[in-house]
């Protein structure tokens, strides 16, 4: 066992002296794995950095929140099977918001898109949703300025709103918004709060939103409105059994049979992680297949640069056979060979990738992690260990007394 | 060990090789002893089986039939691995080419044998310049083959030969490739080593190299023509 370790120490060393004596050669025979190791870092890097990202923005749904909703967030079917559903109506919050013992609250939700004026500015594509006080609770939006919607706002349907950021940098430059008389389709609201910055999700500004009672939403802007219900688990451990109750509410709630499926949806964000996985997966394996394409392609260019050196080194290999080197050091010395080379084309794909990910960063989330970049590293030595196992079985079988006559 | 004792016994040895559908005897039949401590000489026109025979007795290759007895080993029924073991332990080889690593200084070619033989690096080096100063080249351990002149690269294969303290240094035209006057050094390195107790087999073609040795072995045509003792040697 000892020797073993120590004949690979060697066998380390000379291959290392032989490297140093074909330093071009050995550079350009791992050109194909340095961008083999390279695309396949630089694809594992983007996906993860995709994927992080992506499990970031789905944090803001919340892991114990349940939407639950006419249509599903992901259509797999025809939509035609969805269409006929009737609507979300108030009698179904009103039934989960009382059965539901999993939830920690209950909240109505509508939105609709409506211009929002405030003196001459007009603000255009804002989200207008409609709900009511427990919207604070499930969504974890805290008012930077002002307040929420009360619960008196939402049980009298007051005319108040809160404004999200975007909504408010564009309308109030200097002043203060709070307490101003905003114009939405026609009538007249009261800015009461503005929500703290949220950013974006999946692209849309969480920003350029106006909050008011829902009473108050459907009173103007017409009441036969789709409703989701959102709806927060007591603890994200419940999740499962809360879908369970509410699907078991939901279905009393609108008298279904039986053996009739469901007429809604109960969404929730890990079915968009789920989904999303599904989706990148096969971008990810695309990446990596081409990767694989690019490191099969520069094995091969290993192996083949490893025969040239067998050949070329066919003497040298029958003076070290006469002076009593085994077989299996001959093999050995050969396979560290091909394994260093390609363990240093694995460093500098892991370099180049790296480098690229920091401009790539720039742009979209890439960030390497050290087991990736270790990963590229040890999968490129392993690439030179089964390409190189042929050339070096062969410079191992050679015939002492041929190989010495060769010059 | 026991000098006098046998080193080198081949019984009824032949040796064939396969030229397409032919079969080429290369040795018929050879009998042959070789004592602890003989410094032979073999030698024969060229196609008399003069280097199949170095190659047997250096275990290079196995004998078609008969049995090789090195030190009381069967080589003839060895394994690929096994006869490298004895190549390493047992036989010192000096070739007419040198066959030295071109990239490797002399040190480093001295200690390839070791390395086969699984010594430790402090080890390896004791011996290694013990060695080479040994043949005169204490000064010339940083050298490469290139830089070395054809007697000092000789040198450098004779210590390689020598550093695992074989049973027997194996030469093939030792002074082949050099001028006559570091052709006698050489051959006097040979004798100094003989005195000091090394069996030496020196395949040649040379009288004048067979004179120096105590015993000659001439072969014709795959058979041994005659084993002679040198004069009062």
């Amino acid at each position: 066992m000892f020797s073993a370790i120590w004949d690979t120490f060697e066998g380390f060393l000379i291959a290392l002296r032989a490297l140093r004596e074909n330093k071009a050669r050995s550079i350009l025979a791992t050109l194909g794995i340095v961008i083999g190791v390279m695309m396949v870092v630089l694809m594992v890097t983007i996906v993860a950095g995709l994927n992080a990202s992506f499990a970031k923005q789905l944090a803001q749904i919340g892991s114990g929140t349940i939407y639950i909703q006419r249509f599903p967030w992901i259509i797999q079917d025809d939509f035609f099977v969805y269409r006929n559903r009737p609507r979300m109506t108030m009698r179904n919050y009103e039934d989960v918001k009382r059965h539901s013992l999993l939830a920690s609250s209950v909240t109505p939700y509508v939105d609709t898109m409506r211009p929002i004026a405030y003196k001459s500015e007009t603000v255009t594509g804002v989200m207008l949703i409609g709900t009511d006080d427990t919207y604070l609770a499930t969504t974890d939006v805290l008012p930077e300025v002002g307040r929420f919607i009360s619960p008196l706002d939402a049980a009298a349907n007051r005319d108040v709103c809160v404004i999200g950021t975007t909504v408010s940098e564009n309308l109030f430059d200097q002043e203060n918004p709070i307490g101003k008389r905003l114009k939405i389709g026609g009538y007249y609201y009261k800015v009461v709060g503005v929500l703290e910055e949220q950013g974006s999700m999946f692209g849309m500004s969480m920003d350029s939103q106006v909050i008011i009672p829902l009473g108050s939403l459907t009173k103007h802007f017409g009441r036969r409105r789709d409703l989701s219900i959102i709806v927060k688990a007591k603890d994200p451990s419940y999740v499962a059994d809360l879908n369970d109750e509410l699907t078991g509410i939901m279905r009393r709630s609108r008298r279904l049979q039986p053996g009739e499926g469901n007429n809604f949806s109960i969404n929730e964000q890990s079915q968009l992680m789920d989904t999303y996985k599904q989706i990148t997966s096969g971008v990810y394996a695309t990446g990596i297949l081409l990767g694989g394409i690019s490191l099969l392609v520069g094995g091969i260019g290993i192996m083949n640069i490893m025969l040239v050196s067998v050949t070329e080194r066919t003497h040298e290999i029958g003076i070290r056979k006469a002076l009593g080197a085994r077989r299996i050091q001959i093999l050995r010395q050969f396979l560290i060979e091909s394994a260093l080379i390609c363990a240093i084309g694995g460093i500098i794909g892991v370099g180049i990738a790296w480098g690229g990910s920091k401009i790539i960063s720039q742009y979209m989330p890439a960030v390497m992690s050290p087991a990736v970049a270790l990963g590229g590293m040890a999968f490129a030595a392993l690439v030179g260990v089964g390409f190189g196992l042929f050339p070096a079985a062969k410079a191992a079988r050679l015939d002492p007394i041929i190989a010495l006559r060769k010059e | 060990m026991n000098i006098n004792s046998e080193l080198i016994i081949l019984r009824d040895v032949s040796k064939i090789y396969q030229v397409g559908k032919i079969e080429v005897p290369a040795l018929k039949g050879i009998s042959l002893t070789i004592r602890h401590g003989e410094y032979v000489a073999i030698m024969g026109p060229s196609g008399s089986g003069k280097s199949t025979i170095m190659n047997l007795i250096g275990c290079l290759d196995t004998p078609s039939s008969g049995d090789y007895f090195l030190n009381g080993d069967n080589v003839s029924e060895m394994t690929d691995d096994e006869l490298a073991h004895i190549r390493n332990k047992q036989i010192g080889f000096v070739f007419q080419t040198f066959n030295l690593l071109p990239r490797a200084n002399a040190f480093r070619n001295v200690e390839l044998p070791l390395i086969y033989a699984g010594l430790g690096p402090g080890k390896r080096r004791e011996r290694a310049l013990e060695t080479l100063t040994a043949v005169g080249l204490g000064d010339r351990v940083n050298h490469k083959p290139s830089e070395l002149s054809g007697g000092q690269r000789q040198r450098v294969a004779i210590a390689r030969a020598l550093v695992n303290k074989p049973s027997l240094l194996l030469a093939d035209e030792p002074t082949g490739n050099l001028d006559s006057t570091t052709g006698d050094e050489i051959l006097q390195l040979f004798d100094d080593l003989h005195q000091q107790g090394n069996t030496m087999i020196v395949v040649t073609h040379e009288e004048s190299i067979a004179a120096r040795a105590a015993r000659v072995v001439r072969l014709l045509d795959g058979e041994v023509l005659s084993d002679t003792m040198n004069g009062k040697r």
